[in-house]
């Protein structure tokens, strides 16, 4: 059984932060495909389209029947590990910071052999069920995981080298004023964080929820203004070196798109409150999270967008509003590029419409702010990469893969 | 307090620039520091807002400019210590020279009478200026001269943050002026204009005043201005300040943000 | 299993000039420079001047751009064929068998085969952590501990299924180290207890530090040459009697336990018309213990799941019962990249020819050398073996 995380012992101001190494991160271009499906936390192989084979390594032709068609497909994830081994000697600084590394050999009913990283709770023998993760350098790898959860299991040293869970880490969710930002400090501090701090903008004016807020366990209010890069800046300076986890609840949702409504005010809004906090955000935090990305327990780990799902297609009734989440979306892949050198995730969160006031000419399904912050957390425990909350994102992403052109159609009048 | 019309000669004037810098005229900054915090006009999210005001470094010595420091600012014309001009309103949108751009320079400068209300505000935050109170103050300070400021003193620019702003669920809640003073000051006192130091022209309360926010539609109607978010009205003697009021020349701008002064004689501050 | 009637017997081929280039730890020369001294050794050794050389085989890791031809620039030789074999622990049996047909059809007269590796300071890093597209998508980034890591669940797996312990393996790298302190050119000259085998520090479970073999640079050559144009030289050498080489075999194997020799190993006695208990001594090709056992089970020494009493029944030592990789195999001379897999072939035709360079084995008349390599995900891919015996 895993032993229990230990609470971390605060920083020893003597000794020298880790250095964020990442395992080797070098792939194939087919390789890659992997990283797909561990983004989301799905168990894909190649399946050659021609006679069904499961294959792995990643391949361009069909071992079997030389067939080039080998699609990425959802396979069943539990096999037996027939040998493992614990590697006390590494090439790798990576691997050389973090001996001794078990790794196995697991014969998946599927078919293939996957050499892949041990959970501390497989044994040879066992039954064992493989995870895809995204490693620190954002690459995916393969993990043997017990088939029943065990007490602990998330604790598990080489399993929280793929997770960002929140437990015993600092948190900073960036707006509290709203139902969203409210689920979600109750959400991480009910994951255990160690601290939630909770931005509140324009402290002058009083908001629905907040002795509530003030009440959860473990949160800190702290002044934080996304769209004043003062603001931001003031509060990095404070507490950036504490931040292991930015959650940025901010939202800036408005129906209408570009000829319904006269000028650019709410627009301008939109922008500099989503894409402008972002960036603030970014440049605020964004250094000190790449500094501490191998810190110990509560090392940095992930930055978290909430995004609209029309970020990926333009939703007119709510035009001007997508293409402000389309503007964070693409701001996100960069940050994901920035901050991957030192091994933080940046986590993509897409929801359709929520269960708020600005959604309340939307008819359902809609997704509730305790959804929304539980899909997080759920996230952040199993280092995903983009998650889908709800039915509406679902119903757009598998639309949007199929056929991009009829989504555009689908989703305007 | 009544004032003789008399020649002015150019030597006054280099007698009140030696008052000023000596001190026997002294200059009291009305004005609140523009910062990021400070609270803006509160209106239902629906509406368009006032952008607070937001600065930006462009560089400060460093390899975005290795020799100097400023800033890119932003802001609303109705953000920090402001004016308003009759074009803000919808009862001035016609009038001539209503927008701070055309509006006559000389109008910047202005006596002002100052009807400290600190004691009432305190004990009621939705304390409401009435004909009966200016009357009061007219029978110990003298009759309010045309074309002069009238300035409520409420000490309201005491107050910081949430106290402020004194926002509750049913809106804010701050002191201002009635409807009938407000028609009054204009029709029978032909102020120049109203001054508070909270957040508006107009009470907390104001919307749901006959007319609503019957400073902003009195004054402004008849081209009178406004001035709100000013600071030490504490320090303003009831009569005989000159009050320096000069908005920034925006095209057709409906006010702005400013630097509001006043020339108090030494002696006569409080 | 028969040999199939199309193979042609070797008639007339042999293998001359035994050359190894003494390895070092590191080296800040190229594998140009080792492997130009190899070929420049065959020629001392063969009397053949540069232009005598109509055929050369390269095998290396370490060359960077280049490949074989460009060697020939690099070199001064103009061959009339040419070959490049990087296949690591199976290079030099499949440099031989190709140069051994293209001898007999006359394509070429002399070929030298030659295979050398530098190691400069983290070279191997780079090496392994770009082995082989498997081994950078699906091996490299678990743990990085390169072959020592497959190797390990490989000895695993054995372990679990057919019971041998780590004394068994003990034995094997204990006897080859014996072997080694009479050869010149082993790195390692210290006796090896198997107390010190035991005790020594875990590498990889079960792999610990006497299991595995130190990178180093250095390499290896022979000559190949019809038997006549030997004698007319007056170069002792040794006739090959028969080869077999086989790739990917078993890949439904869940976990390599036996590599591609038992499908070929019938037809590589019959086609020498011998049998394994004729066999004199044995090269087997030695990343790991582990493997060599498992050569001698797929080589017919004894049955599958065997190895390991077989190993406890004989000595594996040059003077004693089954000699064993004679001049102490990688495990104790060092592995100089593709040159460990000429090693044993080369060390082979010195114990065949008298030209042993350390301990003789008495009255060594057949030898069967065996190369093995390339792991490119899980196991080793590349399976090859040659049987060769001395002139009489």
């Amino acid at each position: 059984m895993t032993p229990p995380l230990a609470p971390p012992k605060r920083k020893d101001p003597l000794t020298k932060t880790r250095a964020p190494l990442l395992p080797p991160g070098a792939r194939s271009r087919t390789a890659k495909g992997l990283a797909a499906a561990a983004a989301e936390g799905r168990f894909a192989l190649q399946v050659c389209a021609e006679c069904g084979a499961v294959i792995y390594p990643p391949r361009d032709a069909c071992p079997r029947c030389l067939s080039p068609r080998l699609p990425f497909r959802d396979v069943p994830r539990d096999g037996v590990l027939l040998a493992e081994t614990v590697i006390a000697a590494s090439s790798d600084p990576y691997f050389r910071e973090r001996l001794p590394w078990r790794i196995g050999t697991v014969r998946l009913d599927a078919g293939p052999s996957i050499v892949t990283h041990l959970h501390g709770d497989v044994r040879e023998g066992d039954r064992v069920r493989l995870s895809l993760n995204l490693d620190k350098g954002g690459q995916a790898v393969a993990m043997a995981l017990p088939t029943m959860p065990m007490l602990h299991m998330a604790d598990d040293r080489q399993w929280r080298e793929l997770t960002c869970d929140p437990k015993f880490r600092r948190v900073l969710v960036t707006d509290g004023r709203g139902r969203v930002g409210q689920a979600m400090a109750q959400a991480l501090s009910q994951a255990e964080a160690a601290i939630v701090f909770v931005g509140i903008a324009d402290s002058w004016k009083p908001f629905p929820g907040e002795a509530a807020l003030r009440a959860i366990a473990r949160v800190e209010i702290v002044p934080l203004d996304l769209t004043d890069t003062v603001s931001v800046g003031d509060l990095a300076g404070e507490i950036g070196g504490r931040v292991d986890i930015v959650v940025n609840t901010a939202e800036h949702v408005r129906p209408g798109g570009m000829l319904e409504r006269t000028g650019l005010v709410v627009a301008r809004e939109a922008i500099e409150l989503r894409y402008f906090g972002l960036m603030r955000l970014a440049q605020s935090f964004g250094p000190a999270l790449r500094a501490r990305g191998a810190d110990g327990v509560n090392s940095a780990a992930a930055f978290v967008n909430l995004l609209s799902v029309h970020a990926l297609m333009n939703w007119p009734a709510y035009g001007v509003f997508s293409s402000a989440e389309a503007a964070c979306l693409s701001a996100a892949q960069s940050l994901r590029a920035e901050l991957r050198p030192g091994g933080i995730k940046v986590v993509n969160v897409f929801s359709g419409p929520l269960d708020t006031e600005w959604y309340e000419t939307v008819p359902p399904p809609k997704v509730t702010p305790s959804a929304l912050a539980a899909a997080t957390v759920d996230a952040l425990r199993r280092g995903l990469e983009d998650v889908y909350v709800g039915d509406v994102a679902e119903d757009v992403r598998a639309r949007l893969a199929v056929n991009p052109k009829a989504l555009e159609r689908e989703l305007g009048p | 307090m009544s004032v003789k019309r008399t020649a002015i000669g150019p030597s006054d004037l280099l007698v009140l620039a030696a008052a000023i810098a000596q001190g026997g005229i002294e200059v009291i900054d009305l004005t609140h520091t523009l910062a990021p915090d400070f609270p803006t006009i509160v209106l239902p999210p629906e509406f368009g807002q006032c952008a607070p005001f937001r600065i930006e470094e462009i560089s400060r010595y460093d390899e975005r400019g290795p020799a100097w420091y400023w800033n890119n600012i932003s802001m609303g014309e109705h953000t920090g210590t402001h004016f308003d001009a009759p074009i803000h309103w919808v009862s001035g949108k016609d009038l001539p020279d209503n927008s701070v751009d055309t509006i006559p320079v000389a109008n910047f400068f202005a006596p002002a009478c100052v009807i400290d209300v600190a004691a009432q505000s305190a004990a009621n935050a939705d304390f409401v200026l009435t004909i009966a109170d200016v009357e009061a103050w007219e029978r110990r300070h003298g009759r309010i001269p045309p074309r002069s400021w009238v300035l409520l003193r409420t000490d309201w620019s005491k107050r910081t943050g949430r106290d402020y702003a004194n926002l509750v669920d049913d809106g804010q809640h701050s002191p201002g002026p009635g409807a009938e003073v407000c028609r009054w000051l204009v029709a029978e006192r032909d102020v120049h204009g109203f001054g508070t130091e909270t957040i508006g022209t107009d009470a907390g309360q104001a919307a749901h005043f006959n007319p609503p926010y019957p400073a902003h539609h009195y004054m402004h109607g008849k081209g009178r201005y406004g001035l709100q978010c000013l600071a030490n009205l504490d320090r303003l003697p009831p009569t005989g300040a000159l009050i320096v009021a000069a908005p920034l020349k925006i095209r057709k701008g409906s006010g702005s943000p400013l630097r509001v002064l006043a020339l108090v004689a030494r002696g006569s501050v409080p | 299993m028969t040999p199939s009637a199309s193979r042609m017997p070797y008639d007339g081929i042999v293998v001359a000039a035994p050359v190894t280039i003494p390895y070092r730890r590191y080296s800040i020369n190229s594998a140009h420079w080792w492997i130009g001294r190899a070929i420049r050794g065959v020629l001392e050794r063969s009397g053949l001047r540069s232009r005598d050389l109509d055929g050369l085989s390269v095998s290396s890791f370490t060359l960077g751009a280049d490949t074989a031809v460009g060697l020939t620039q690099h070199f001064g030789l103009s061959p009339r064929w040419l070959d490049h074999v990087p296949l690591g622990g199976a290079s030099g049996i499949v440099a031989l068998r190709r140069a051994s047909r293209a001898v007999q059809c006359g394509d070429a007269e002399f070929v030298v085969c030659v295979a050398g590796d530098t190691n400069q300071v983290d070279s191997f890093r780079a090496m392994i952590s770009t082995f082989s597209r498997f081994a950078q998508d699906a091996v490299y980034p678990y743990g990085s501990g390169g072959p020592n890591a497959s190797f390990a669940m490989i000895m695993r797996n054995y372990m679990q299924r057919y019971g041998p312990t780590r004394a068994d393996f003990g034995k094997i790298a204990v006897a080859q180290r014996a072997n080694a302190l009479s050869f010149p050119y082993a790195l390692m000259k210290q006796p090896l207890t198997l107390e010190a085998y035991l005790a020594s520090r875990p590498i990889a479970e079960p792999i610990h530090l006497f299991d595995c073999v130190m990178p180093c640079a250095g390499a290896e050559a022979f000559l190949v040459c019809r038997d006549d144009r030997a004698r007319d030289l007056g170069l002792p050498a040794a006739r090959l009697l028969s080869t077999i080489e086989r790739y990917n075999a078993f890949a439904e194997d869940a976990i390599q336990e036996r590599g591609g020799w038992p499908v070929d190993v019938g037809e590589l006695y019959a086609m020498a018309g011998i049998g394994p208990e004729q066999v004199d001594f044995l090269e087997t090709y030695d990343d790991y213990p582990v493997i060599s056992m498992i050569q001698m089970e797929d080589l017919g020494f004894c049955a599958k799941g065997e190895g390991a009493a077989f190993v406890r029944g004989h000595t594996l030592t040059n003077d004693g019962s089954f000699p064993h990789n004679t001049s102490g195999g990688q495990l104790s001379v060092g592995q100089a990249g593709c040159a460990g897999g000429y090693l044993g072939l080369v060390e082979a035709v010195r114990q065949l020819t008298g030209a042993a360079l350390g301990t003789p084995v008495p009255e060594a008349r057949i030898g069967l050398v065996s190369g093995f390599g390339m792991i490119t995900y899980d196991r080793g891919l590349a399976s090859g073996a040659a049987l060769l015996a001395g002139i009489d």
